[in-house]
């Protein structure tokens, strides 16, 4: 037989037919659904008047465009609550697992599968939700679509989609201190630019993937799609099994351990040939941050922003562009440069672990005069463990204050909106114009460097504090 | 929603010489409220079209008049970022039928498709030539022969496209009607991995 890549085993085992010279009709093992990019599919199988082929397979949270406080309240804006609405009704006539608001479920779509074990290695896994890429971090073949392929998979469980190349991406070694998962990622979008990875699916192989707990994984996988890369994922192991195991919709029994020999098949065969390879080194990282208007444009805290000489010259005029709405110069040093905001949270960074990290770091300081800082647990679970460990206790001594689950600034759809011209340090996933409110200027970097900078309101490298 | 069978388009372009345009700039998520695909086409690139106050910042260019047409030309990678359809729903509902860039971002090239939009890859040269042109300058695009012709210089291009997708687009088919006629395949491959 000859060697396959994981992700090829994965996708063989779920491709139906392969139409000539087109895409495949791929199988679909888990569909996540949120309110926003759901209605219209559920109003196209109405118009066709068809039902859902698979509600057992089908789950549902708000998240997008849901207030993170006062969850208990009515949604105050009345678009956004008949969207919300929309979708309770749109699960209830066709028999969708859905995790309300303040359900024990309930949170940001790709904390939620995870955490409850609906996400699993070797499946295919979709969302219309382009971070989808997270659920990689188990071995799936996992990414996010478009309204009308929702409808698709709702109508027939299935997708048509053309086969992605393959790429690898290998990095050996081990994380400096204050370095972590966050960094990593933002180093290899900086390496490849935001479209480095289109047309491909990624592979993370390496040391310095396979040392990261399962949160640091879906950070790295997550923030796949920000090179541009369909979806990326990581060869399960013992970690993946062991977070895997007793969650609510994971297999029990005897089932858990004929799935758990399934697993341990998924990986890359020794000689499988990638499209595209690269290598890095884990030691040449440290603590990241962006200065532009996307995920690509990112440094090392320590370094400058790229001279006006060293970008390619056809693309000077976006580069100017991007950092006038930065309002920055090219060359200039960013560490002590102001800081107005502080968001940590979405499904990059917003789990337990990411929470943790930031707590012990502000623990026993105070946040930074003047500046505003929103704490939002990725899900109801994360929210409750957060009270449970007294972390909630260490950011109100701080001066921080912990809000309910949402996606929030990540895209700053409901009210969480960064005021114009103000600098946001955040650790979601997109630095993108107005992404976090019209005119909002975003940095991405770890919850880490979140937390130096929420200290000193200042660009701040975190192994300094 | 049925898509328009797609026929052989000549016509002026608008060009937007900005590279890696993401999905947030094509509809910001605050107009994602909608639970229809209609109306985006007003709020496409709102943020680069309107002031504060809702009235049209006249640098933009969808804001001169003297700039119209079918096809959009935009910088390379395009459709970068979010999975929302809405961003396809946006630019149909404006009335552009072709982009035209270097290169697109995978899940915008599938979300525009999906919506009868062709996303037409040509060579960076070709791009800049189009830039170059004059306000009044069109292209051809030519979806049976796959070409696409910038006619104030007459240079063509060939690009590319998979043979199913452009059935369904000169066809008006969509994905879905497809999915639904195969039915009993689908059924049997679920019994096969049950
Ligand atoms: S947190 Fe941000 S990236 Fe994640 S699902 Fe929500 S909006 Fe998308």
């Amino acid at each position: 037989m000859a060697s396959k890549t994981l992700f090829d085993k994965i996708w063989d085992m779920h491709e139906v037919k392969t139409i000539k010279d087109g895409p495949s009709v791929l199988y679909i093992d888990r569909h996540l659904v949120h309110e926003v990019t759901s209605p219209q599919a559920f109003g196209g199988l109405k118009e066709r008047g068809i039902k859902v082929l698979r509600p057992e397979k089908t789950f549902a949270t708000p998240d997008h465009n849901i207030p993170t406080i006062n969850q208990h309240l009515p949604i105050a804006d009345k678009i956004s609550r008949f969207q919300v609405d929309t979708l309770t009704k749109n699960c209830e006539e066709h028999n969708i697992q859905l995790f309300g608001l303040l359900h024990p479920k309930n949170g940001i779509v790709h904390v939620v599968g995870p955490e409850n074990g609906i996400t699993q290695p070797g499946m295919t896994i979709v969302c219309g939700d382009s971070h989808t890429s997270t659920h990689g971090a188990f071995g799936s073949i996992a990414f996010g679509i478009g309204t009308s392929e929702v409808e698709m998979v709702l109508a027939t469980q299935c997708i048509l989609q053309p086969r992605p190349k393959t790429m690898k991406i290998n990095v050996e070694g081990k994380l400096a201190k204050g370095v972590t998962a966050k960094d990593l990622v933002l180093y290899v979008i900086a390496k490849l630019t935001a479209s480095g990875g289109t047309g491909y699916f990624v592979e993370f192989a390496g040391s310095a993937f396979r040392n990261l707990s399962m949160e640091g994984r879906m950070t790295v996988c997550n923030m796949s799609i920000e090179m541009g890369a369909r979806g990326g994922l990581i060869a399960p192991d013992e970690k993946t099994f062991a977070y895997v195991k007793g969650r609510e919709y994971a297999p029990k029994g005897a089932d858990w351990d004929a799935a758990v020999e399934k697993w341990k098949a998924l990986v890359s065969d020794a000689d499988a040939v990638f499209d595209k390879v690269y290598n890095y080194d884990a030691a040449d990282i440290e603590p990241m941050i962006t200065y532009g208007t996307n995920p690509g444009m990112g440094v090392g805290i320590t370094q400058n922003i790229p001279t006006l000489e060293s970008i390619d010259e056809s693309s000077r005029k976006t580069y100017l562009k991007s950092l006038e709405y930065m309002g920055y110069e090219p060359g200039e040093e960013l560490l002590g440069k102001k800081v107005d905001w502080i968001f940590v949270g979405s499904c990059t960074n917003g789990r337990i672990e990411d929470l943790r990290v930031f707590a012990e770091a502000v623990k026993g300081k105070k946040k930074a005069e003047g500046l505003t800082a929103w704490i939002v647990p990725g899900s109801q679970q994360v929210e409750k463990q957060a009270v449970a460990e007294g972390i909630k206790d260490i950011l109100e001594e701080a001066g921080f204050e912990l809000r309910q689950p949402g996606c929030s600034a990540c895209l700053a759809m409901n009210d969480d909106k960064v005021p114009a011209g103000k600098y946001a340090v955040a650790t979601s996933n997109r630095n993108f114009e107005g992404r976090q409110g019209p005119g909002a200027r975003t940095l991405l970097a770890s919850p880490l460097t979140a937390a130096a900078c929420a200290i000193s309101g200042v660009i701040t490298d975190p192994r300094t504090l | 929603m049925p898509i328009d069978k797609f026929v052989t388009i000549e016509s002026t372009y608008v060009p937007l010489p900005i590279e890696n345009v993401d999905t947030d700039q094509i509809i910001p998520a605050r107009f994602l409220k909608s639970t229809t695909k209609e109306g985006f086409g007003d709020n496409l690139f709102a943020d680069w079209r309107y002031n504060k106050d809702g009235s049209p910042k006249a640098d933009f260019v969808l804001n001169k008049p003297e700039y119209k047409g079918e096809v959009l030309v935009a910088g390379k990678n395009f459709g970068s970022g979010s999975s929302r359809e809405h961003a396809a729903w946006a630019i149909r509902g404006y009335g552009f039928k072709v982009v035209v860039s270097s290169f697109f971002a995978d899940i915008f090239q599938n979300n525009s498709l999906n919506n009868g939009v062709l996303p037409v890859i040509v060579s960076e040269k070709f791009l800049q030539e189009l830039f170059e042109a004059g306000i009044d300058n069109k292209v051809n695009v030519n979806l049976k022969e796959q070409t696409i012709t910038n006619l104030g210089n007459g240079k063509s291009e060939s690009f590319e496209i998979n043979s199913y997708k452009k059935n369904c687009l000169i066809n008006g088919y969509d994905d879905i009607d497809y999915l639904l006629n195969i039915k009993d395949e689908i059924a049997s491959y679920e019994l096969s991995r049950a």
